[in-house]
């Protein structure tokens, strides 16, 4: 098992968020979270990720073996997780080439490994570019200041390619994608699933899961994931709403 | 967040200065105090001509009409000029004529610093002046430039071989009357650079002067002089870290730029005095005057600099704009830190036709630091069409640390433009959580987001400078993470 969630509560501000969330994810694994606006499925993420604004009242995660809730930030990063962010922030006056061989590099560190050649590091920049299908000149700009919506989501997925995580949670990143990027995204993902890592994809539209095709469905409701399905669960979500589950659940 | 905050602030709250060693060089020393005789005594020591010691001694008889200042955004506890000792030589042996002549202990120090006088000679192409307890210990490459007729000396030198030039220009752009600490440096200056490009000669490589304050209780006073003749350019670069001290330590120096028509002169600073411990002991005092005078038409000085160090810092590099359609800027990043405490900015006096000057300011204030802008920007009646652009941004660090901006314009006539534009805000949590997220420890994350706030004005360093001044903008706020 790479991720075991087990009865999670968190909240913010004395707010309830997440309450009793459970969650098994297996290496090669691609699972997909679904669910209304503001039931907790970016703060799902963020909790994983280890933000600190969100307190984590109850429940335990483990990953790789390891209580994660125990690891900073940037460690739960170097053991392989990588969150794709729903608005990703911008750093002004730091290049995207900079920014990334930063975290390339700090990885390693941590890794027990020496600092990335220059040489190999570009040729593994234009790879990846050519992944994504970004610009060549995209990588000089500052980290996602002045990046159209499609631009900043596409940069997710080429700061994914560069890592390499285990456990990819991927939030909305099919949102603000014309028809064309959101090929070239899901072509993305579908080139990194190998069978020792794992995808987390959240997402409001089926149109995604055409091209990503998940093993399980999870539908988030109020802080609890109520339903669980395969892929024909986010087909029926589609066709029918929420209302039937809200019924369900109530 | 407030546990976040809390954290960054710990560990700003840490950090330690990293060039903190003294190194033992015999000294030949002044009594304390300052008198009229131990001016004749400076002079007399530096074996100056009659008119060097007049200068001194008029500066000194007007410094005693004179009060410190109080207006700066500062706490400064009172200064006891009589308890400084007003020059400290390192003992001479003979003549130098090679680096393996130079006392090896001084070569050691430079080491420490990463700024080997031999590594740099041979490297980097960059002549380097280097200025020890205020006398000039090396000069390189000067032999290369005075083929071109360059000369890039020390001060000292400077009145003795080319005493007409200094006469002519020294005091003409910070008069010896001019403030309180200008005075004081006109009458008790001890060495510096002197630097003298001929018309419509390129100056081939950046000019480069580390400061090094090393004796105790020495204050160090440099008089830097540099002049740029028709169509002549130059990059000049000043560069300083100081060893930990105890004990307060003044340092007053006066920079002099001339840059006459279609003249172009570029002064890079990167400053890193001893800034003082956590509890605001110790750490210099650092009131400097820099002014340069754009005489004549189409004329250009650009002031660049990067302050980390020093726990008082009180300057403001100028620019005269005479000339008509002369440019002046003004690119700075200051940091404090701890308790470090700054007041700096610049004054643009806009005097002639369609003359333009920029205004970049980046004010970091971290721990319980206290950071102040303060600029004037005046526009005579004459300098018709003229422009200024004026940004001040300052980004906190926590929420004991201060900024302020001061701006006062006049323009006093209608063709001009003056365009101001200011922020202030604190390092984001959601910019920290995104670096860490991608594996950029806390210490590395806000280095990289203060590096970027600053490369407006980092872009505008020699390449030699800017690597040196990112790593020291990183350094002056790194901290053991708690
Ligand atoms: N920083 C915060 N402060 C206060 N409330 C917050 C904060 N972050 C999230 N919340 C609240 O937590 C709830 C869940 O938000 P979350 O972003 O996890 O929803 P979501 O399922 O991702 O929604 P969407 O589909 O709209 O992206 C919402 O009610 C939101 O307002
Ligand atoms: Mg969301």
């Amino acid at each position: 098992m790479l991720l075991t969630i087990k009865n999670l509560h968190a909240s913010i501000n004395g707010k309830e968020i997440l309450r009793g969330i459970n969650l098994e994810v297996k290496k090669g694994e691609v699972h997909a979270i679904m669910g209304p606006n503001g039931t907790g499925k970016s703060t799902l993420a963020s909790v994983i990720a280890g933000r600190e604004v969100f307190e984590v009242t109850e429940g335990e995660i483990t990953y790789k073996g390891k209580n994660l809730l125990k690891l900073p930030i940037e460690d739960r990063a170097r053991e392989g997780i990588f969150i794709g962010f729903q608005y990703p922030v911008e750093i002004p006056g730091v290049s995207i080439t900079n920014f990334m061989r930063t975290a390339v590099n700090e990885i390693r560190k941590y890794k027990g490994l020496d600092p990335i050649p220059a040489v190999e590091f570009l040729k593994l920049m234009e790879e990846n570019k050519r992944l994504v299908e970004i610009q060549s000149n995209l990588t000089n700009r500052s980290v996602n200041e002045g990046f159209s919506g499609g631009e900043k989501k596409k940069n997710e997925i080429f700061q994914m390619a560069m890592l390499e995580p285990t456990l990819a949670i991927l939030d909305e990143t099919d949102s603000g994608l014309d028809i064309d990027a959101l090929r070239i995204v899901a072509n993305g993902v579908n080139k990194l699933r190998t069978k020792e890592n794992a995808f987390v994809i959240i997402t409001h539209y089926q149109r995604l899961l055409d091209y990503i095709v998940p093993d399980f469905v999870h539908v988030l409701f109020e802080g609890r994931i109520v339903k669980s399905g395969n892929k024909e669960l986010a087909l029926e979500l589609e066709e029918k709403g929420y209302d039937w589950i809200k019924k369900e659940f109530e | 967040m407030e546990s976040d905050s809390n954290k960054i602030i710990d560990s700003f709250t840490q950090g330690d200065y990293k060039f903190g060693f003294i190194t033992d060089i015999e000294t030949d020393m002044a009594p304390k105090g300052l008198n009229e005789d131990i001016i004749r005594f400076i002079s007399a020591k530096k074996n100056e001509p009659e008119f060097m010691l007049e200068f001194r001694l008029k500066a000194y008889r007007h410094w005693l009409t004179m009060k410190m200042p109080g207006w700066a955004n500062l706490k400064i506890a009172p200064i006891d000029f009589q308890d400084i000792i007003y020059y400290a030589a390192p003992k001479k042996k003979k003549q130098l004529s090679g680096l393996d002549e130079v006392d090896p202990e001084l070569l050691d120090t430079f080491n420490k610093l990463g700024i080997s006088l031999e590594e740099q000679k041979k490297l980097s192409g960059v002549a380097v002046d280097a200025v020890m307890d205020s006398v000039s210990v090396k000069t390189t490459f000067s032999d290369t430039l005075s083929k071109q007729g360059i000369i890039f000396c020390s001060f000292s030198e400077a009145v003795q071989k080319h005493p007409d030039l200094v006469k002519q220009y020294m005091g003409t752009v910070v008069p010896y009357t001019d403030n309180f600490f200008a005075t004081l440096n006109s009458a008790v200056f001890t060495d510096g650079s002197f630097c003298f490009i001929p018309k419509g000669v390129r100056c081939p490589v950046e000019l480069s002067t580390y400061f090094r304050i090393n004796a105790a209780n020495t204050g160090q006073f440099e008089r830097t002089l540099i002049i740029a003749e028709e169509g002549a350019y130059v990059s000049y670069m000043e560069g300083c870290t100081a060893p930990q001290r105890d004990k307060n330590q003044l340092h007053a120096a006066i920079v002099e730029i001339i840059a006459l028509k279609d003249a172009s002169v570029k002064y890079s600073t990167v400053q890193n005095w001893y800034p003082g411990n956590k509890k605001g002991e110790g750490g210099i005092f650092n009131f400097v005057t820099k002014r340069g005078i754009c005489k004549g038409n189409n004329s250009k000085i650009s002031w660049t600099q990067v302050e980390t160090g020093s726990a008082i810092t009180w300057k403001y590099p100028s620019c005269i704009l005479l000339g008509d359609n002369s440019v002046g800027e003004f690119y700075s990043v200051a940091v404090t830190n701890n308790m470090q405490q700054a007041d700096t900015g610049t004054k643009m006096q806009h005097l002639g036709k369609n003359t333009k000057s920029t205004i970049i300011s980046k004010g970091i204030s971290a721990g319980h630091g206290n950071n102040s802008y303060r600029g004037l920007v005046r526009i005579a009646k004459n300098a018709v069409n003229s422009r200024n652009y004026s940004q001040c941004d300052s980004l906190l660090l926590g929420n004991k640390c201060g900024a302020h901006t001061f701006p006062y314009i006049q323009v006093e006539n209608k063709s001009s433009i003056v365009e101001h534009e200011a922020t202030t805000s604190k390092i984001s949590e959601d910019q920290l959580f995104y670096c860490q997220q991608r594996g950029i420890g806390m210490e590395s994350a806000i280095g990289l987001i203060v590096n970027g706030y600053a490369k407006e004005v980092l872009k505008q360093l020699p390449m030699e400078f800017a690597v040196e001044a990112q790593k020291l903008l990183s350094i002056s706020l790194e901290g053991s993470v708690g």
